[in-house]
């Protein structure tokens, strides 16, 4: 027999589909409602110089170009740094790691090193890249900070993608005599490749938006030139609009909205390229 | 054990064994899985391994490539001897050596490339390069795979796009594409349709001219449509290994008959 509900089951449905639908409608319109303010101010402010100028005493006058700058160099460093050392950390762990104690304790502690405030990397970075290295406020230390930060994500992402391979692809590698080093680049890596791919991305994302480590590890917030190597000053985008959001003119402001849009637009760029990588590889594979 | 001088040399032309194991004992942990074994296998012939679900048939099957290395914590003594060579002995270069040793698993497991190049692999991995003889080699194992016909037209798309049945063949064609001698079958029809089934079954008979082939299997019908002779399994002991006609009517041990009729199992 049918129990009696107080809402029928079909109704109750349909008002959880109402109740999701204005939960993701609420959240939607809050971003819209942050993009459109922030497009309003800043679009007037787009256009060539500002991608060209210097930073200046003058809103009008002031660029982002030595931020752009700084930030391509930050980014390109951090990322080099960091994805060999945390691609080859995953495999390591996932592949040739024994399965004891001590690679549960390292795995957790992993994991744990990817929750931790970004600022508490920043003053690891300054003690450690900074002063004890020696490096000063360079684009080096920077990237080594922003590096360490995204380590654990593309540790633990590369670890996830290379689990989700199933063991019978290894088996079946094996088989056929292949080696451990044939069958983790033959097989393993590119089965997960999509994965590892989303992490690495992900974490670049990270990277890109993080302003709190580098005002400690000493970005500075006017550098008038554009670094040339590792070891010069640098100032990058997040810095700069931080910078730009606590002077007094609202020129300015309309500067910080102007350098968000372009810090979205990059983000964007960057994670759209790797959803549409992704697919693409996952169709080769995948079906 | 049960073998009779007059079947062990029948089918090997010089009396040679392709396959000998003396008195092979494997433990899991502490766990014994397989209790002295000992069987000899001639060339070119089909072996069945039967018997109920656990009795360690798998886990034998597995010695003679080695793939019980893979697994932590277990145990081997005896020995394996593969054309009077001791693959357990230290000298060997296992990678080498699995070389000669094709397998087919249970599920089908295609890599999640081309056609083409889950066959190509064993050969890439081996340093080949050249197109032309990968083609050659491609081309000629999907043949004898009964497979060719099907995909010719589609080798570079992904394997993951062929039917269960398909999938299972290329995995004999990716098997048997870089030239083993002996070739071992873990249930390879145990997730396929009739149809499927009876392809596969057609391949084993064929492929006897120039592999020696182990199944194992838990259908007794298939076990008697393939195979030459037949070794009967239980509880990680060899109970009875004879002709496969004998096994199937009139073995010796009681326990075979029991398990041939459905007593249990
Ligand atoms: N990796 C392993 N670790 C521990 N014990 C195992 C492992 N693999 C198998 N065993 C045990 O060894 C015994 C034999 O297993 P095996 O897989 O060889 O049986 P099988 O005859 O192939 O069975 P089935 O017909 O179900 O495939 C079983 O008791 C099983 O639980
Ligand atoms: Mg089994």
């Amino acid at each position: 027999m049918n129990r009696k509900h107080l809402i029928s089951p079909k109704s109750q449905d349909k008002l959880f589909k109402i109740f999701a639908a204005l939960c993701t409608g609420l959240v939607l319109l809050t971003l819209l409602v942050l993009l459109i303010d922030i497009g309003i101010k800043g679009i007037q402010r787009i256009n060539w110089s500002f991608f060209t100028n210097l930073p200046s005493r003058h809103p009008e006058e002031s660029g982002i170009y030595t931020a752009l700058a700084g930030m391509v160099g930050l980014l390109f460093f951090t990322v080099i740094i960091a994805l060999p050392i945390g691609i080859l950390s995953g495999i390591y762990l996932q592949e040739y790691g024994k399965r004891n104690k001590l690679a549960k304790f390292i795995e957790i502690n992993i994991s744990n090193l990817a929750g931790v405030p970004s600022v508490i990397y920043g003053i690891l970075g300054l003690q450690l890249f900074v002063r004890t290295a020696g490096f000063g406020n360079s684009i080096l230390s920077g990237a080594l900070t922003l590096a360490l930060l995204i380590m654990p994500v593309i540790i633990v992402s590369t670890r996830e993608a290379i689990k989700a391979v199933p063991d019978s692809l290894r088996e079946a590698s094996f088989g056929l005599g292949a080696t451990k080093w044939q069958t983790v680049r033959r097989v393993v890596l590119p089965a997960s490749f999509g994965g590892i791919l989303t992490g690495i991305i992900l974490s670049t994302s990270r990277a890109i938006g993080e302003t709190a480590p580098l005002i400690v590890v000493g970005a500075l917030a006017y550098v008038p030139f554009v670094p040339e190597g590792p070891m010069d000053q640098y100032t990058s985008l997040p810095i700069q609009i931080f910078n730009w959001t606590s002077r007094p003119q609202q020129g300015f402001v309309v500067n910080a909205a102007a350098g968000i849009i372009v810090l979205l637009l990059f983000t964007f760029i960057l994670n759209g390229t790797a959803i549409y990588l992704r697919n693409r590889w996952y169709k080769k594979t995948a079906i | 054990m049960v073998q009779k001088d007059s079947y062990i040399t029948e089918g090997s032309p010089y009396g040679i064994y392709k396959l000998r194991v003396e008195g092979l004992n494997l433990y899991y942990g502490t766990k014994q899985a397989l209790k002295d074994i000992s069987i000899k296998i001639a060339p070119n012939t089909v072996t069945a391994f039967i018997g109920p679900s656990g009795c360690g048939k798998s886990t034998f099957l597995r010695c003679f490539n080695r793939m019980n290395d893979l697994i932590e914590n277990v145990t081997i003594t005896g020995s394996v001897m593969v054309d009077d060579i001791d693959i357990y002995k230290n000298m060997i270069d296992v990678y080498q050596y699995r070389k000669k040793i094709g397998m087919v698993f249970q599920k089908p497991n295609p890599f999640p490339k081309s056609i083409f190049e889950n066959v190509a692999f064993g050969l890439r991995i081996n340093g080949e390069s050249s197109k032309s003889v990968l083609q050659g080699i491609v081309e000629s194992a999907l043949r004898q795979a009964a497979l060719w016909e099907e995909v010719k037209d589609n080798l570079n798309k992904s394997a993951l796009t062929l039917s269960g049945g398909q999938q299972q063949r290329l995995c004999i064609a990716r098997a048997i594409a870089v030239k083993p001698s002996v070739l071992l079958m873990d249930e390879p029809a145990s997730s396929l349709d009739p149809i499927s089934t009876a392809k596969i079954e057609e391949l084993i008979y064929q492929l006897k001219d120039q592999f020696t082939i182990v199944i194992v299997t838990h259908n007794m019908q298939q076990a008697a449509r393939v195979s030459d002779k037949t070794a009967f399994f239980y509880l990680g002991e060899l109970i009875e290994f004879d002709k496969t006609d004998k096994i199937f009517t009139n073995p010796s041990k009681e326990a075979t008959q029991n398990y041939i009729t459905g007593r249990f199992g």
